[in-house]
């Protein structure tokens, strides 16, 4: 097997033009990573700054790599091309073996180095809010200390093909998800029918909701104002409806909301498939077959969908 | 099986089935020449690529607007459920099992695969299931409508309560498709073991060769899994037994490991022998060795081994505990070190190269940009607290697609373009091919890098309908999704055009190293026959001058007196 031999002596123009490229390359990635943060929604848990910068600091080693890769293909499209009756042969280099053990050896360092980095991050998110799910039958009174720290909840999460309810520890029920802000709330996330999944972009959290478990689910809202909460696994046809807000206000503005909830009669709730589905029965049932959506739950505050979300 | 003298001049060589016809009628009868039943895959296969490429126009069509106005939610569910499996099943399982069989025994000097009939039989199931899987279209209720993944218990529910169903025949399909494959990776396995030239150790075999048996050591792995899987799913579905129903008692996670533990790494069935084709592709068109040959083809067989632990990374926030995803996100991650094996090497092949720019090479340049892309957003999804916010979002639908379609793709058509020649005896256009290339780039791009973007903010996959601040990105990749469209016309004219009246190729047009470019080109029926070259170098000897078999001279003057 030949080599690249290495010539006598450094070469001071590759070098150079070497440490040049490192370094627009090294600059292009820190802007990356700085640039990564703008591609979310506001940070509106306590979890999320963890995320962004989990997500920058592999925006950043991404970035080196992919404009260091793609800057030899470049380099070899623009300087060793062949002309158009050149049919000549290129460098005969098989192979170097201390180059292929460096290229193996780096990024299974760097793979380690993120893998524990991660780690880290990983045990520090369950730290803020852990998340166990319980199979359905266990002892639920282990369930309801599950979270000691949580200062708020437990709070019910229903969800329906294709609707979600919260029901308060005090009673009270509603269609949207209200919590104080700066407060670690716990969630009993359960779903009647298929897997839904719990997915609030403005807190960088997602839970899959699997019939037959109760989980139990921890999180702290750091941002005031109206998130979406979203359904993120596929549970039927009107999957992409099944939204719902998430109102992250003062701890007054909450317990005032809580009180004044608590007057309300029982209504029903917010149902966004049945606009389509009533809208389809009325066209006959034409369409490829869907389950019919589960009644609208019961709730005392249905919420307002026409308000418009932050994030 | 008759033997002749070799007359490299019969194209109507003798077939080992009496009676099959030695004209065009041969790609629509059962023939156990591998070449013909590679030609049968990848025809079948490319009209499948329009059939799903016309369901992801529907479905981009409906996500050119916020609202879901194109077609009602549910029809919207069975289209991409459709889209999804024939893409997988129908296009790039058969189009590589097509390559399999054109290349595997031509490169290693075979005369056809270890079990001609068995291969044979294996591709007619193709359209078989072909038909159950389209059948699903006029089943009552419509076709399978619950994602690819059928995820229970939403694939269990049956509304019209009918026992022939659109999911009862897509699990019918699958296990129908699931068999063919494991035929063909036995008959592939067994003739890259058992039916090499003389003197092709396994360290003398082309790095496609070493990529198509990884791969199909996965399948032999894997589908069993997902049988086993399908089978329980189908007695749940059809006939009231609770494996994944939670009210029975089971347990619907349990059916994501069955699914899982197979179909990640069937992305590296899919994504192997594509790595052999760039394989195959970089060192002739950069005319230079492919550098680090033996670390390239072990890396393969490194990715195989770990592609069988790594299925929970899919199920990340689904309550498994923390140090089973501790420990799955470090193996997943641990697929970056053998693929960057190979990622450098292609970069060493073409460093100080002499670059010809055809078709082929552009492909080939192409779909290697877009895998350092995903393969850096696929370390990304492998962390936890990324995948816990983008999971499930279209951030993973434009990883995927830059490795099922960005890459996989564009290997795909490197293979057929530069293969073209070899197996039907014409050339085809470069102008169409290069029109072909850049409006797949320019489309392929438009629509998959904006979705990454929709999917950080929180957009979930597989919805019929979004929330306005998504629109823009959805806009960006519906063209896109519409420009792929029109870039199969120029590919099509090309195919057809050059095949019917293209100029006749010679045996080697692009001056490459291996053995089926002493073979005339089209091949005749057993290849070598009785000849089998004696192979005496390591593949990919380019500005080396030394032959690759013994008496290499008599092969080349044969091939191009044919």
């Amino acid at each position: 097997m030949t080599s690249t031999a290495p010539k006598k002596g450094p070469n001071i123009g590759s070098i150079v033009v070497i440490s040049i490229a490192i370094a627009i390359n090294l600059a292009i990635a820190k802007l990356m990573a700085t640039w990564s943060y703008s591609w979310f929604p506001p940070q509106a848990s306590s979890a999320a700054a963890y995320v962004d910068d989990l997500f920058a600091l592999e925006t950043g080693i991404g970035s080196f790599i992919f404009f260091g890769c793609t800057g030899v293909m470049g380099w070899v499209l623009l300087f060793n091309r062949a002309g158009k009756y050149d049919e000549s042969d290129g460098a005969p280099i098989e192979g170097n073996t201390r180059l292929e053990i460096i290229w193996t050896v780096i990024p299974l360092l760097l793979v380690f180095a993120i893998a524990f980095t991660s780690m880290k991050v990983n045990d520090s998110l369950n730290a803020l809010g852990p998340k166990q799910k319980y199979a359905i039958g266990a002892d639920t009174s282990a369930l309801l200390s599950a979270d000691p720290l949580a200062q708020v909840g437990p709070i019910q999460v229903i969800a329906r093909q294709w609707s979600w309810e919260f029901r308060y520890p005090d009673g009270v029920r509603s269609s949207e998800l209200h919590l104080p802000i700066d407060q670690r709330v716990n969630l009993q996330l359960q779903s009647e029918d298929v897997i839904h999944s719990f997915y609030v972009p403005a807190f960088r959290l997602k839970q899959d909701i699997v019939p037959g478990s109760l989980i139990s689910y921890s999180l702290t809202p750091t941002r005031e104002g109206r998130f979406r909460l979203r359904d993120a696994m596929f549970s039927g046809a009107y999957m992409s409806l099944n939204q719902s807000n998430v109102i992250v206000e003062s701890e007054q503005a909450y317990s005032d909301w809580l009180k004044r909830s608590a007057k309300q009669a029982l209504q029903p709730g917010l149902d966004p498939g049945r606009v389509l589905y009533d809208r389809r029965i009325a066209r006959g049932d034409k369409g490829w077959a869907t389950v019919p959506p589960a009644p609208a739950p019961m709730v005392n505050d249905p919420g307002d969908p026409s308000i418009p979300h932050d994030a | 099986m008759t033997t002749t003298n070799y007359d490299p001049r019969i194209l109507k060589a003798p077939h080992p089935v009496p009676g099959a016809p030695d004209n065009w009628k041969r790609f629509f009868s059962f023939n156990t020449d591998a070449k013909v039943i590679g030609i049968q895959y990848i025809a079948t296969s490319l009209f499948f690529l329009l059939v799903g490429g016309l369901l992801a126009m529907i479905v981009r069509g409906e996500l050119i607007t916020p609202p879901a106005d194109l077609v009602d939610p549910s029809v919207y569910n069975g289209l991409y459920t459709m889209h999804g499996t024939v893409m997988l099943f129908l296009f790039l399982f058969p189009i590589l099992n097509g390559f399999n069989n054109l290349l595997i025994p031509t490169m290693i000097g075979a005369p056809d695969m270890a079990f001609p009939k068995l291969n044979a039989a294996a591709f007619w199931l193709v359209p078989l299931f072909a038909v159950v899987l389209m059948g699903s279209f006029f089943a009552p209720g419509g076709p399978a409508s619950s994602g690819w993944w059928s995820y229970p218990p939403m694939s269990l529910q049956n509304p019209l309560n009918h026992f022939i169903n659109g999911q009862f025949l897509w699990i019918l399909a699958v296990a129908l498709s699931g068999i063919s494959s494991i035929m063909g990776a036995v008959n592939f396995v067994t003739t890259i073991i058992r039916m090499r030239a003389p003197g092709m150790c396994f360290f003398k075999m082309p790095i496609f060769v070493w990529t198509a048996w990884a791969a199909q050591t996965i399948q032999l792995v894997g589908l069993p899994a997902l049988t086993g899987g399908a089978v329980m799913l189908l007695f749940d579905l059809s006939f009231g037994t609770s494996f994944f129903r939670p009210e029975g008692g089971g347990d619907p996670v349990l059916f994501q490991h069955f699914f899982w533990f197979y179909s990640h790494p069937a992305v590296y069935v899919l994504v192997l022998p594509v790595f052999g084709i760039f394989s195959e592709l970089f060192p002739v068109y950069a005319r230079k060795p492919l550098f680090g040959y033996r670390f390239v083809a072990i890396a393969s067989f490194g990715i195989t081994f770990l592609s069988l632990i790594v299925w929970v990374h899919h199920m990340f926030y689904s309550g498994t505990p923390m140090w089973m995803r501790n420990l799955f996100m470090a193996t997943t991650m641990l697929i970056a070190v053998p693929t960057g094996v190979k990622v450098f090497a292609w970069l060493g092949t073409l460093w100080k190269g002499n670059l010809r720019l055809s078709t082929p090479m552009l492909f080939c340049l192409g779909g290697l940009f877009n895998f350092i892309f995903a393969g850096i957003t696929g370390v990304m999804l492998a962390t936890v607290p990324i995948d816990v916010h983008v999971g499930n979002t279209y951030f993973v639908v434009a990883h995927f697609h830059y490795v099922i379609f960005n890459t996989i793709g564009f290997g795909v058509f490197a293979g057929i373009y530069h293969w073209f020649p070899k197996f039907t005896g014409r050339m085809y256009y470069e102008g169409l091919g290069k029109v072909h290339f850049a409006l797949t780039f320019i489309g392929a791009t438009l629509n998959w890098l904006p979705l990454h973007w929709a999917g950080l903010l929180g957009m979930p996959r597989r919805v019929a309908s979004y929330d306005p601040e998504f629109a823009i990105w959805n806009v960006i990749a519906s063209i896109g999704a519409f420009m792929l469209g029109v870039a199969s016309i120029p590919f099509i004219l090309n195919m057809v055009s050059s095949w019917a009246r293209g100029p006749q190729a010679p045996p080697n047009p692009w001056r490459a190293i291996g053995l089926e470019w002493l073979l005339p080109s089209p091949p005749p029926a057993e290849n070598f026959e009785d000849d089998i070259p004696t192979v005496i170098s390591e593949p990919y000897g380019y500005g080396l001058g030394h032959p690759l078999v013994e008496d290499e001279e008599f092969y080349v003057r044969r091939s191009q007196e044919a």
